[in-house]
């Protein structure tokens, strides 16, 4: 992480006294006991607690707390719901830890135009529980949308297992209000599609925190399928469940989720929650597809056919709510289930193309008996997202270095075979290092450069998704014309 | 105009313009050329761009140069039982390039997302003279910054796209349309707004100003029959339907607004409860419309110099884009909507990020001559 800012931590005093001003009340946490609960978000293996805690509850509050800052030059950090795998939401000691937790209202439903206006400290969940009487729903569900917040998910990019079929975040939000590090508040996009102008919006969503603080997001909601089933396939091994996933999309189906899991995982999952998963299978798929019932009933029949031609042991159709929900049960839980067989895991996001499955998983297996640490593997097999989960043991001296490094590995692989680092996470602090695995350093200073043009400043979120921070004036490289700046209107940094 | 043949001469014209203060205009199909104020630029074709790089259907992932003919790209895909499922339209020179960088989507948009919801990569050459990548090659990916949603719809005034990676998706096995006939404005939203809302799972919803209502069932066969038994219960209230064997030109119609009548061509996006409401204020211009992605877009034709439409729009919490008009009116009249000051603003310095001199941002757009100015 950057250097902390002696000057920042001398003024302490000063920052809180002036965050106290504009967030009255118990809006600003500066104790250090009061700060413990927040050095930290999903990714507990790093942990610093911030300078301060600020929890602003209007608009109005945000901007004066990011124009004061700005003006200051004190770092900030936003934070959703702290649910981020890859640390994006881990504090500074030299920055305040903006919270948007108090935004918790629902403030519009529209049914005819099917949109929701909201608050970004909105759960994930709580969109679809407002919505859910009248038959809608908001379609990406990350696996933590019980507790992630919807400013979150704009930030993070969030995917879900039903994103190959109805998208990641950015395909289902129309809008955001979002404060600049300036204080100054933009509307990007609104309550219809496709705004003129460059698409803002769609730079905004999945820039973990870096280019402004979002206030109000306008999603759309869609109608809840008239139904789900799912069904469970067992195959000998991972290489003929991966040619059943690409068989099923060759023939023209789309399915609401296909998730995979390895031997490994799948023990792990049915010694937790006894789904009554088979255990004598080298790989589990389970394919879920949703819509009117008759287009159910025709999928899944052909989904069983695909699945006995590549290998199938067992195949199991849900007969009812209950068993499709029990299927889910043992993936959904996969990660705690992990957590009994193992002190600590550590898990991986990369998206690789499907058709590298095998070598991947071949590759895995080698640097597992390299690294002398377990894998289990979960994997949203329909676009390609794995999830290895490496088991180690943080109180053995070392293992979290060799986890990391085996991750790191892991990564690299993934995109040596070109695909990505994250598929879900996001970068954060994770995964920042490894992007010059996968850009070049003109790739990476045109994305800061967009970053610059947000926050000149770098105040927002720094230390996270770029390894190397360049000041903005060095990357500008200053043209000039005839003894004339161009832009001879606007500010210089 | 120029005609790099690779990215080596692309950077060359880049920097030499940069030397020279030339604007650039890049040029795909040069099927849009009349979007937009009738401009002085130096041309830059990219035509010897062109060809399938790599195609996997199993992946979902194509991966193409700019100036390859649409035409040509969608009948690769359907030959793979696949489809760029965003409907990009346009003339038979259109380019793959073109389509994305104009942001064009078709009647399925509503349903299936636009240009940017399909464009998962790309490589392109900056206004520093400088090839980059943004996005990646695979469907699912949040590595960096979304590059990709910004380089669509920005109608090159970014950088110079030489590569793109597309998300194709399996195109529907039957498709179905059943139409309604008679319905007022208010009528056939109300219809569109039930069958959109409904899980009857309608992809697209049209209305043409004549009074036909168009949806769109597409899917396997077993579906298509049991939505298409269930809609008319489900908009008993609203209309009768019927099965239209000979859909094409309708949605065509429908989807690029080349039937209306009238000089001039407007494309309104809004929120679609407004749109009965907004054609209603407009009617006294004589205008001629059509509905699309449930009245979330309308097209307006009329012979109406000015700039009701826009203003309208901008009430009922839409914008409006000039997309067709005499050279006079489009001198005069921006073909973008305006945004507000400090949205402007952001755009001219992420323009700049990418275009520090503004080599990319010609007169075209009359926002970019003002935030852009290049010493004389």
């Amino acid at each position: 992480m950057p250097a902390p800012d002696t000057a920042t931590l001398a003024k302490r005093d000063r920052i809180i006294a002036a965050m106290r001003a504009i967030v009255p009340g118990e809006g600003v946490i500066s104790d250090a006991d009061g700060l413990r609960p927040w050095e930290s978000d999903g990714l507990t293996a790093y942990r610093q607690p911030p300078m301060l805690v600020v929890l602003p509850e209007t608009v109005e509050q945000v901007s004066a707390v990011l124009r004061w800052c700005h003006a200051e030059g004190v770092r900030v950090v936003p934070r959703g719901s702290g649910t981020s795998l890859s640390g994006g939401a881990l504090p500074l000691a030299d920055a305040v830890l903006l919270g948007m937790g108090k935004f918790k209202r629902v403030l519009d439903i529209d049914y005819e135009d099917r949109i929701a206006v909201v608050q970004p400290g909105v759960t994930n969940l709580a969109i679809t529980q407002a919505v859910e009487g009248k038959g809608f729903y908001y379609a990406p569900d990350p696996s933590s949308q019980i507790a992630c917040s919807i400013g979150g998910n704009v930030a993070e990019n969030s995917g879900g297992v039903h994103c190959l079929k109805y998208g990641l975040t950015t395909n289902n939000v129309l809008g955001v209000e979002l404060v600049l590090i300036d204080g100054e508040v933009v509307r990007l996009g609104g309550r219809h599609l496709d705004p003129a102008g460059l698409d803002l919006l769609g730079v905004v969503v999945g820039s973990e925190g870096l280019l402004g603080v979002v206030t109000e997001v306008t999603v759309r909601i869609l109608p809840r399928p008239e139904t789900a089933r799912a069904v469970l396939v067992g195959f000998p091994d991972a290489e003929q469940a991966g040619a059943c996933v690409a068989q099923v999309i060759a023939e023209g189906i789309i399915p609401a989720g296909m998730e995979m899991m390895d031997k490994p995982a799948i023990h792990a999952a049915e010694a937790f929650v006894h789904a009554g998963y088979p255990l004598d299978v080298g790989a589990l798929l389970i394919v879920e597809v949703d819509g009117p019932s008759a287009e159910c009933d025709h999928l899944i029949g052909e989904i069983a056919r695909i699945a006995q031609e590549n290998g199938a042991v067992t195949t199991r159709v849900s007969e009812d709510e209950a068993q499709r929900m029990a299927f889910w049960a043992g993936r959904k839980a996969a990660f705690p289930a992990v957590g009994r067989i193992s002190p600590d895991y550590y898990c991986m996001d990369g998206t690789i193309p499907r058709r590298q499955l095998p070598h991947v998983l071949r590759r895995m297996e080698e640097l597992s008996a390299q690294y002398g640490l377990g894998v289990a593997n979960v994997f949203h097999a329909g676009d390609g997202n794995l999830h290895p989960l490496i088991l180690y043991d943080a109180n053995v001296p070392g293992e979290l270095d060799k986890a990391e490094a085996f991750g790191n590995d892991i990564l690299r692989l993934c995109v040596e075979v070109g695909g990505v680092l994250t598929g879900e996470h996001g970068v954060g602090i994770e995964k920042r290092d490894l992007m010059p695995e996968m850009f070049t350093e003109a790739d990476l200073k045109q994305q800061q450069r967009v970053k610059c043009a947000f926050d000149p400043k770098l105040l927002l979120n720094p230390g996270k998704v770029f390894p190397t921070l360049h000041r903005c004036a060095e990357l500008g490289r200053m043209h000039v014309h005839r003894g004339a700046l161009p832009f001879p209107e606007l500010e210089r940094f | 105009m120029l005609h790099p043949r690779d990215e080596q001469d692309l950077c060359e014209i880049v920097a030499s313009a940069e030397a020279t203060g030339a604007r650039l205009e890049l040029q795909g199909g040069g099927t849009r050329a009349g979007f937009g104020a009738p401009r002085e630029v130096e041309l830059v074709s990219l035509a010897a761009f062109a060809g399938v790089v790599d195609y996997d259907p199993a992946e979902l992932v194509l991966t193409v140069r700019p100036a390859t003919r649409l035409a040509e790209v969608q009948a690769l895909v359907a030959g793979q039982g696949q489809m760029l499922a965003f409907e990009p339209w346009g003339e038979p020179a259109s380019t793959i390039g073109g389509v994305v960088a104009a942001g064009v989507a078709g009647s399925r948009r509503v349903t299936a997302g636009s240009a940017r919801d399909h464009l998962l990569g790309f490589r392109a050459v900056s206004g520093r003279g400088e090839g980059f990548v943004g996005g990646a090659k695979v469907v699912k990916n949040v590595t960096g910054y979304d590059l990709p949603k910004l380089m669509a719809g920005s109608w090159g005034r970014l950088g110079a796209m030489t590569e793109l990676t597309l998300k194709v998706l399996p195109a529907p096995r039957e498709t179905v349309t059943l139409v309604a006939e008679g319905l007022y404005p208010h009528a056939a939203h109300a219809a569109m707004a039930c069958a959109l809302g409904s899980n009857a799972e309608v992809s697209a919803a049209a209305h043409l100003a004549r009074g036909i209502t168009l949806l769109r069932v597409a899917g396997f066969a077993p579906s298509v029959g049991a939505r298409c038994a269930a809609l008319p219960g489900l908009l008993a209230e609203h209309c009768t339907l019927r099965l239209e064997e000979d859909a094409a030109a309708l949605w065509a119609e429908a989807m690029a607004g080349t039937a209306l009548k009238g000089a001039v061509r407007w494309q309104v996006h809004l929120p679609p409860r407004h749109a009965p409401a907004l054609i209603a204020e407009l009617a006294a211009l004589g205008i001629d419309w059509a509905f699309d992605w449930g009245g979330a877009r309308v097209w307006i034709g009329s012979d109406d110099e000015g700039t009701a439409v826009r203003e309208a729009a901008a009430r009922f919490g839409g914008e409006a884009m000039l997309v067709s008009a005499p050279a006079a009116m489009r001198a005069r009249v921006s073909a973008l909507p305006p945004r507000s000051a400090g949205v402007m603003a952001l755009e001219a310095r992420v323009r700049r990020a990418f275009d520090p001199v503004g080599l990319f941002a010609t007169t075209r757009f009359a926002e970019d001559a003002h935030a852009d100015q290049l010493p004389a």
